[in-house]
């Protein structure tokens, strides 16, 4: 037989193991790697942070930096000054900046789930059709006058209950064929063409008033938001990406293939539906009050992916702290460059987020899929 | 734990009658029985396309039978919650999936899902980091895992089924894409470890003389879909058999009580 000592050696050392609860040099080392990802976060908190005070100091009534931050503060602990600061700064300009956080953290966050669902790079609102599905029932209401809801959330409840169809017909397929990524992702471009084409046809008939108001929410904005519309945006937000953390440990398993995943304790084909279920609600709770924003879904959970690894856990916190961080600064940035006019949050994502994204991809040689 | 109790008085499997077909006039396996009564290292031989992946897959609960039954120490296997079973059973595929990017420590902790909360315990790290040293790649430990080599990742694979710390392990071709050394190590560990713990492993394989050296009972699938023949690897490897089963011509020679095969490279 052929050498039968080593593997004596290692069947009792894997059988014994009698350290495994004392602390070692290799705990220590698996806690340096969580603590990297950790200070990735902190780091797009922080800068998220900073840039909200630039969001809210650009523009018409500039207060100052620092002064922004202490209007704040005072109206949160109730010692507001006499003046306008505390009704511009609070009523006008902070609900905006907190869309843009809203928006980068569910955006981003539905991005980075879906793409680990569908074990695709290319999987994010857009991809998976509940843009153009909110697309088109925003088409509908500002073009037709076809809507759901009341007056002041006509389109919003249009844009919402449209962006989840896609999604229904993405479960109906794969509960009528086995639920495997592939046929989840070309059944939701399907769905994507035949909501485009309507869209698209709609625009061809409405006058050109309707018609640039459809324009303007298809580029995407975070203006005209209030507090009654941050507050729904808040809820949906914080209970979806609460929900996905949950499960972002299953989320880890479905990476191994879904026989696997079985095997390890995961049914992989349900959780799929859960995580779909919870995504498109998130992503269709930003896409109908903000419009398309589009690139962030996408290359924030790629970003954060290349810097801390696809550990679910920690990439959707990443992927969300990132997003925030991005689109402030992308709305700051917009609101800058050709004050005072504005170009919209969408355009500058995708002129900031591109390049950093090329970047990133050529520096880093390995293969991140 | 739902359901019926399990009985470890009982066979760790038992497979009755055990039937699967895509449709139903085309079956990939049928009419398969047998129990592994005692803990120990068995074999799954058999030509391609015969059934062997499909017929492990039934026993994990993977794919349901269309007819017939396994049993875990006397258990329904489609009674377990897939948490239970997954401590009872661990399953290496043959092809391992995309981890995205993910250090080979974080691969194979995924196996411990089953014994794990969400957070990763210090225990859980150092169970990865063994079950590592234990198929000799402990220092890839915080490599990328898509950066290994086909052979690398069989191990990673291994070690994640070894730290699920099952009563019955289930590995399909685990040693297809390894060296030559190790195809021989793990066989070898594979066989000390069933013998040590009393643990189970069931194996598909094409190496017929590796099968041969170490396992305590081969099951020969062939024709398509059934069982030729069960055994101890004297029992069982026959010219007879090699040759109804595989359709290969072959001189069976004795190497220290074990019986080797020799092709005669003829077909």
């Amino acid at each position: 037989m052929a050498e039968p000592d080593p593997v004596n050696d290692a069947v009792d050392a894997w059988i014994t193991r009698e350290d495994v609860q004392s602390a070692s040099s290799e705990v220590d080392d698996y806690g340096k790697y969580i603590r990297r990802k950790w200070i990735f976060i902190i780091g797009c908190i922080v800068a998220a942070f900073l840039a909200s005070g630039y969001s809210l100091k650009v523009g018409a009534y500039d207060i100052g930096y620092a002064e922004t931050y202490q209007t704040i503060w005072e109206h949160i602990t109730g010692n507001i000054r006499p003046g306008n600061d505390d009704y511009v700064i609070w009523d006008l300009k902070l609900p905006r900046t907190i869309t843009a956080i809203l928006a980068g953290v569910g955006l981003a966050a539905a991005g980075a789930v879906m793409q680990s669902i569908l074990r695709n790079p290319l999987a994010d609102p857009y991809t998976t059709g509940i843009s153009s599905g909110a697309s088109f029932g925003a088409t509908i209401a500002i073009g037709l006058g076809l809507t759901i809801g009341s007056a002041g959330y006509a389109v919003i409840a249009n844009a919402f209950v449209f962006a989840l169809i896609p999604m229904g017909v993405i479960m109906l397929v794969s509960k009528m064929r086995n639920a495997s990524p592939g046929t989840m992702i070309m059944a939701g471009i399907a769905v994507m063409y035949v909501f485009n084409a309507m869209t698209t046809m709609i625009k061809l008939f409405v006058d050109p008033d309707k018609l640039s108001a459809i324009f303007e929410w298809s580029v995407g904005t975070l203006e005209g938001t209030n507090w009654d519309n941050v507050q729904i945006m808040f809820v949906v937000v914080l209970v979806g990406v609460i929900l996905l953390q949950l499960i972002a440990r299953m989320l880890n398993v479905i990476s191994t293939g879904d026989e696997s995943s079985r095997s390890i304790g995961v049914d992989a084909e349900k959780l799929r539906l859960i995580a779909l279920l919870i995504v498109s609600l998130l992503a269709a709770g930003v896409v109908s009050f903000t419009g398309l924003i589009g690139f962030v879904g996408l290359v924030c959970p790629h970003i954060a992916r290349l810097v801390i690894g696809s550990d679910n856990r920690y990439l959707i916190p990443a992927s969300a702290a990132f997003g925030a961080a991005l689109l402030l600064v992308a709305d700051g940035i917009g609101r800058w460059v050709i004050s005072p006019s504005t170009i919209q949050v969408g355009v500058i994502t995708a002129f900031i987020g591109a390049p950093l994204f090329l970047y990133l991809i050529i520096k880093n040689k390995k293969d991140e899929w | 734990m739902a359901g019926e109790e399990l009985d470890f008085r009982k066979p760790i499997l038992e497979v009755r009658d055990l039937a699967f077909g895509y449709n139903p006039e085309r079956t990939v396996i049928q009419d398969i029985s047998f129990t592994l009564d005692k803990p120990g290292f068995t074999c799954i031989v058999g030509p391609n396309g015969v059934g062997k992946s499909t017929l492990i897959k039934c026993i994990n609960g993977i794919i349901r039978p269309t007819r017939g039954e396994v049993k875990v120490y006397g258990r329904d296997v489609s009674t377990f919650k897939l948490k239970e079973l997954a401590k009872i059973v661990g399953y290496v595929p043959v092809m391992t999936g995309s981890y995205n990017v993910m250090t080979v420590l974080d691969a194979v902790m995924i196996g411990r899902y089953s014994r794990q909360k969400w957070r990763t315990r210090p225990e859980d790290i150092m169970v990865a980091h063994k079950a590592l040293e234990a198929m000799e790649i402990d220092d890839l430990a915080m490599r990328n895992f898509n950066e290994l080599s086909a052979g690398q990742h069989q191990k990673v694979s291994l070690s994640r089924g070894l730290v699920q710390e099952p009563k019955l392990l289930l590995l399909d071709e685990p040693t297809s894409n390894l060296d030559i050394r190790h195809q021989v190590y793990v066989s070898a560990f594979l066989k000390r470890l069933c013998d040590k713990t009393g643990m189970s492993v069931l194996m598909i394989s094409h190496d017929l003389n590796l099968a041969a050296k170490f396992a305590d009972r081969i099951i020969v699938m062939g024709p398509p879909g059934t069982i030729h023949s069960i055994g101890t690897p004297q029992e069982v490897f026959t010219e007879q058999t090699i040759r109804d089963v595989y359709n290969v011509r072959c001189k069976v020679i004795d190497d220290e009580g074990k019986p080797h095969i020799v092709l005669e490279y003829v077909i």
